[in-house]
C-alpha cells in the first residue's frame, strides 16, 4: 500500500523535474514543477473529439491503458513492505499487464487508419518486443539469486547473501533506466518534443487523441516513470525501516528525472534504425547480471 | 548573324540585339553549349507573350569566363516541340512552366506535368486537387502523405512518400498552393516603392537576397551606377544575412535530431544578429534598408563598433558549440551518410548555391559573376564532396565564419555616403537586363523586359530553390523516412520562393 502511495506522489512532480532540467540546462529558467500536472488537469477537464473513422477500440483504449498500469503499480512494492498484490511469479503478471496497455494503444493508433500512427504503432511494438528478453533476462536472474519469484520476496531477501548485490543492483538500474526511457518513449530512442511525426513513436499514436483522453494517456507516462524509479530504488533499500525507505524512494526518483533530463539534454536521439541495435544491448547487460548471479551461487561451471 | 550574345551580370541589352534563332538551332544551339561543361549552366528559360506568339529567351551562365549567353526564339502559342529536357535535365522544370504558361506541349519530356498553378496558366481546369501524381500498383509498398497543411507552422506543401517499410523509394514533392502571382504584380505596381517592397516580400527568409537582386536589375534598366556606399550596403547585408541564416539553420538542424544544447544556443546566436538589422534599419529582416539609388540608413563608425561587439560575443560561442556539435558521436551518426545526393545528380537536376557545393560542385555567384563588392573581395567558395546533410552543416559553419571575415574587413573600410538626391529611374525602351545574385541559399536570377516606352512587360524571377527541391526528393530516397525531416532542414528550401 505503502508502495502505491509514493508512487502516486512521485508521478505528480515527475515529468516537471525531467522538464526543469532540461530547462536549465538550455539556459532557460523553465516551467515549474507542476506545469505538466497543471496541464493534464487542464485536459482533464477538456471533452474529447473522435474521428468518425475510429471505433469504440479507440475510445476505450486510454482508459485500458491507464487501467493496465495502475495495476502493474499494484504488484511493485518498496522494500520491505509489499505492493497490494503479491504473489509467486507477480513479475510475468506485472510485464503483460503493461504489454496489455500497450497493445491497446497500439490497436487504437492503427484503428484511426493514418498512415503515420501506422508507422508509430509499428515501431513502438518492435521497440517493446526487443525490451522483453532484458527484463525478463533481468529479473529471472534475481529471482535465481534469492530463490523467490515475487517482486516484495526478491527485493526483501536481495541483499542477505552478499554485498556484490549492491553493484549487480546499479548495473539492473541501468537497464531499468533504460527500460524507463524505452518504454515511455524518451530520449535516445525517441524525442517527446519533437513536432515532426514522420521521427515520432509514442507521439505519433497519440495523435488524434484530444482533452480527457490525452490527459488519461499522458499521466500513464508519468505514473509509468514513477513506477520504474519505484523498482529501481528497490534495489536500493533491502528490508530497511519506513524512515530510511522513504528518502531513499525520493531521492532516487529525484535523481531518475534528473538523469532523463540530462540525458535529454546533451545528445542527440538516434538514428531509427539504430535504436533496435541499442536496445539489445540491454539484453547483453541483463546477461551480465545473470552470469554475475551464477558466480554468486557458484553454479558457474 | 552572330549565334549567340553574351553579357556580364547587370548588364542590359537591346532586344533586337538578342539573336532569335529558329527552334532547332535554338535548341541545338543551347544544348551543344552545356554540353560535357561543369561551368556552365542555364540560369533562367522563360517565354515572353507576344500577339499570337511566345518569345522564348534563354539564359546560360559561363562561370569561367564570366559571361552570360542571351539567345532567343519565337515560336507559336500551343505548338508542339521538342523538348530540351530530353537533353538537358536541368530545362525540365523550366519548360513545365512555359507549357503551364503558354501551352506548348513537349513531344519528349521526361515527366511532363504542371509546375506551380499560376494564376495565369492557360489551362484553368488543372488545379492543384487533381494533380497527377506518381502512382504504385503493389501489395508491399505504403504511401505517407505529408501535408499541404504543414506540421509545424511553415508554409504549405505536399510531400507524398512511397515507401517500403520504413525505407523510402521514392518521395514526390508538389507545391504550387500558394498562387501568389509576383511576377504579375510587378507588371501591374507601377511606383517603384511597390516594386521593392515586393521583392521584399519575393521570401521572407531572403529578404536581402531578392532585393538587391531587383535593384541591381532596376538601376542597370535605368543606366544608373550605384556609388560605393550602395554596394557597401547591399554587400553587408547579403553577408549578415548568410550569418543569420545559417546560424538559424544549425539550429533547426540540432532540433530535429532533438540535441538541446546545439537547438537553444545556435537559436540564441542567430538572434543578435538578425536584431543587429533592427538596430540598422528598423527592421529584423532588413526590409527597407536596400533601394534603387538610394539607402535611407547610411552607415557609420558607430554601427561598426555596434557590429565588432556582437561579432566579440558571437564567435567564442559559434565556434565553442560548433566544436562540440561536430565532435559529438550522437549527433554524427545522424548527420553522415544521410541524405546524400551525388556530384552527378547535382548536375543534372542543375541545383545551385549550398546544395551544389555540398557535391563539389563549385557554383558560387560570388565567385563566377561577382556584383557588388564581390568583385573586390577574393571569394573561395566553400566545397564540400559527400552530398549529405554533414557536408551541408559544415557548409554552414564555414560560411558562417568566412561571412564573418568578410564583414569584419569591410566594416574597416566604411566607404563615405553621400547623400542621395532620390535620381529619376527612367528604365531603356527593349531592353532586357538580367542581375545574378547569391543569397544564401544560392543563385537568385532575376530578369526583365521592357517595350518601347520602357514599361516592363516582364519580370522573371528564378530563386535557389526551383531546381533545389528536386534535390531533397532524390536525398532521401533509400533513407528512413524518419530521417526526412533532418534532410529538409538541411536544405531548407523556400516554399514561397517556388510558388512566385
Amino acid at each position: 500500500m505503502v508502495s502505491l502511495i509514493l508512487i502516486l506522489v512521485a508521478s505528480l512532480f515527475f515529468t516537471g523535474i525531467v522538464i526543469r532540467t532540461k530547462s536549465l540546462a538550455s539556459g532557460r529558467k523553465g516551467p515549474g514543477i507542476f506545469q505538466p500536472m497543471k496541464d493534464i488537469f487542464r485536459l482533464l477537464k477538456k471533452g474529447s473529439v473522435y474521428s468518425s473513422t475510429t471505433s469504440i477500440i479507440f475510445q476505450i483504449a486510454p482508459s485500458f491503458y491507464i487501467a493496465s498500469v495502475l495495476m502493474a503499480i499494484l504488484i511493485v512494492p518498496l522494500g520491505d513492505y509489499p505492493g497490494v498484490i503479491s504473489f509467486q511469479g507477480d513479475f510475468i503478471l506485472f510485464a503483460y499487464l503493461l504489454a496489455f496497455g500497450k497493445f491497446f494503444m497500439i490497436i487504437s493508433a492503427l484503428d484511426t487508419g493514418s498512415s503515420f500512427e501506422g508507422m508509430g504503432a509499428s515501431r513502438e511494438s518492435l521497440f517493446s518486443m526487443l525490451v522483453e528478453p532484458a527484463f525478463f533476462i533481468l529479473m529471472g536472474s534475481f529471482a535465481l539469486l534469492t530463490g523467490h519469484t515475487s517482486f516484495h520476496d526478491i527485493f526483501a531477501t536481495l541483499h542477505y547473501g552478499s554485498n556484490i548485490s549492491y553493484l549487480l543492483g546499479l548495473l539492473a538500474t541501468f537497464v531499468f533506466i533504460m527500460i524507463a526511457m524505452i518504454e515511455n518513449s524518451r530520449m535516445p530512442v525517441d524525442d517527446p518534443k519533437t513536432h515532426l511525426e514522420l521521427t515520432m513513436i509514442h507521439e505519433v499514436m497519440v495523435l488524434d487523441n484530444s482533452g480527457f483522453d490525452l490527459g488519461l494517456i499522458l499521466h500513464t507516462t508519468n505514473l509509468k516513470f514513477a513506477m520504474y524509479g519505484a523498482i529501481i530504488s528497490n534495489f536500493f533499500i533491502g528490508d530497511l525501516s519506513l524512515i530510511y525507505t522513504i528518502p531513499i524512494f525520493f531521492a532516487v526518483q529525484i535523481g531518475f528525472a534528473i538523469v532523463a533530463g540530462l540525458l535529454e539534454s546533451f545528445m542527440a536521439r538516434f538514428r531509427m534504425s539504430h535504436n533496435p541495435q541499442f536496445i539489445f544491448i540491454l539484453t547483453s547487460v541483463s546477461l551480465l547480471i545473470f552470469f554475475g548471479v551464477l558466480l554468486l551461487l557458484e553454479r558457474f561451471v | 548573324m552572330d549565334y549567340i550574345v553574351s553579357i556580364n551580370n547587370n548588364q542590359s541589352l537591346p532586344i533586337k540585339d538578342i539573336p532569335e534563332q529558329a527552334y532547332h538551332t535554338f535548341l541545338e544551339n543551347n544544348i551543344g553549349m552545356l554540353k560535357d561543361n561543369d561551368n556552365r549552366h542555364c540560369v533562367n528559360y522563360f517565354g515572353l507573350q507576344q500577339e499570337s506568339s511566345v518569345k522564348l529567351f534563354c539564359c546560360i551562365a559561363d562561370d569561367s569566363i564570366h559571361q552570360i549567353y542571351i539567345s532567343s526564339c519565337v515560336v507559336n502559342k500551343g505548338t508542339t516541340l521538342n523538348s530540351f529536357a530530353k537533353h538537358n535535365l536541368n530545362f525540365e522544370k523550366f519548360e513545365r512552366e512555359i507549357h503551364e504558361n503558354f501551352n506548348i506541349k513537349y513531344t519528349d519530356h521526361p515527366w511532363f506535368k504542371p509546375v506551380r498553378y499560376s494564376e495565369n496558366r492557360v489551362n484553368k481546369a488543372e488545379t492543384i486537387a487533381n494533380y497527377p501524381f506518381y502512382s504504385f500498383d503493389s501489395e508491399e509498398l505504403h504511401e505517407v502523405g505529408v501535408g499541404p497543411v504543414h506540421a509545424g507552422i511553415i508554409e504549405p506543401g505536399h510531400f507524398r512518400f512511397i515507401c517500403n517499410g520504413e525505407q523510402i523509394m521514392h518521395l514526390e514533392i508538389q507545391l504550387g498552393y500558394q498562387h501568389r502571382g509576383i511576377e504579375q504584380l510587378f507588371l501591374k505596381k507601377k511606383s517603384l516603392l511597390e516594386r521593392t517592397i515586393l521583392a521584399e516580400s519575393i521570401a521572407g527568409d531572403t529578404t536581402v537576397g531578392h532585393t538587391t537582386a531587383f535593384v541591381n536589375l532596376w538601376e542597370n534598366l535605368c543606366g544608373y551606377q550605384p556609388d560605393l556606399g550602395l554596394q557597401f550596403t547591399r554587400t553587408l547585408a547579403l553577408e549578415l544575412e548568410r550569418m543569420a541564416m545559417h546560424t538559424a539553420d544549425l539550429s533547426a538542424m540540432c532540433t530535429d535530431i532533438a540535441y538541446q544544447l546545439g537547438s537553444s544556443v545556435y537559436g540564441r546566436l542567430r538572434t543578435p544578429i538578425i536584431n543587429y538589422f533592427q538596430e540598422w534599419c528598423g527592421n529584423r529582416l532588413a526590409k527597407s534598408l536596400i533601394k534603387p539609388g538610394t539607402t535611407n540608413f547610411p552607415y557609420t563608425n558607430d554601427l561598426a563598433n555596434r557590429l565588432n561587439q556582437v561579432f566579440a560575443a558571437y564567435e567564442p560561442d559559434f565556434i565553442e558549440m560548433s566544436t562540440k556539435l561536430f565532435k559529438l558521436p550522437s549527433a554524427l551518426s545522424r548527420f553522415e551518410r544521410t541524405g546524400v545526393v551525388t556530384l552527378d545528380e547535382v548536375k543534372s537536376i542543375g541545383t545551385v548555391g549550398m546544395a551544389a557545393r555540398m557535391s563539389g560542385l563549385n557554383r558560387d555567384i560570388r565567385l563566377s559573376h561577382p556584383h557588388d563588392l564581390y568583385t573586390t573581395i577574393n571569394h573561395q567558395p566553400i566545397i564540400k564532396r559527400h552530398g549529405d546533410v554533414y557536408s551541408r552543416a559544415q557548409i554552414r559553419r564555414d560560411e558562417v565564419k568566412q561571412s564573418m571575415g568578410y564583414i569584419r574587413s569591410m566594416i574597416g573600410n566604411i566607404p563615405d555616403f553621400k547623400k542621395h538626391d532620390n535620381p529619376e529611374f527612367k528604365p531603356m525602351p527593349d531592353t532586357f537586363s538580367i542581375s545574378l545574385v547569391e543569397g544564401w541559399r544560392g543563385e537568385i536570377c532575376h530578369c526583365a523586359i521592357t517595350d518601347s516606352k520602357g514599361e516592363l512587360i516582364l519580370y522573371k524571377i528564378k530563386d535557389s530553390s526551383f531546381h533545389n527541391w528536386l534535390a531533397l526528393a532524390q536525398s532521401v530516397r533509400n533513407n528512413e523516412i524518419s530521417d526526412f525531416p533532418i534532410c529538409n532542414k538541411s536544405f531548407n528550401l523556400s516554399y514561397c520562393g517556388h510558388d512566385l
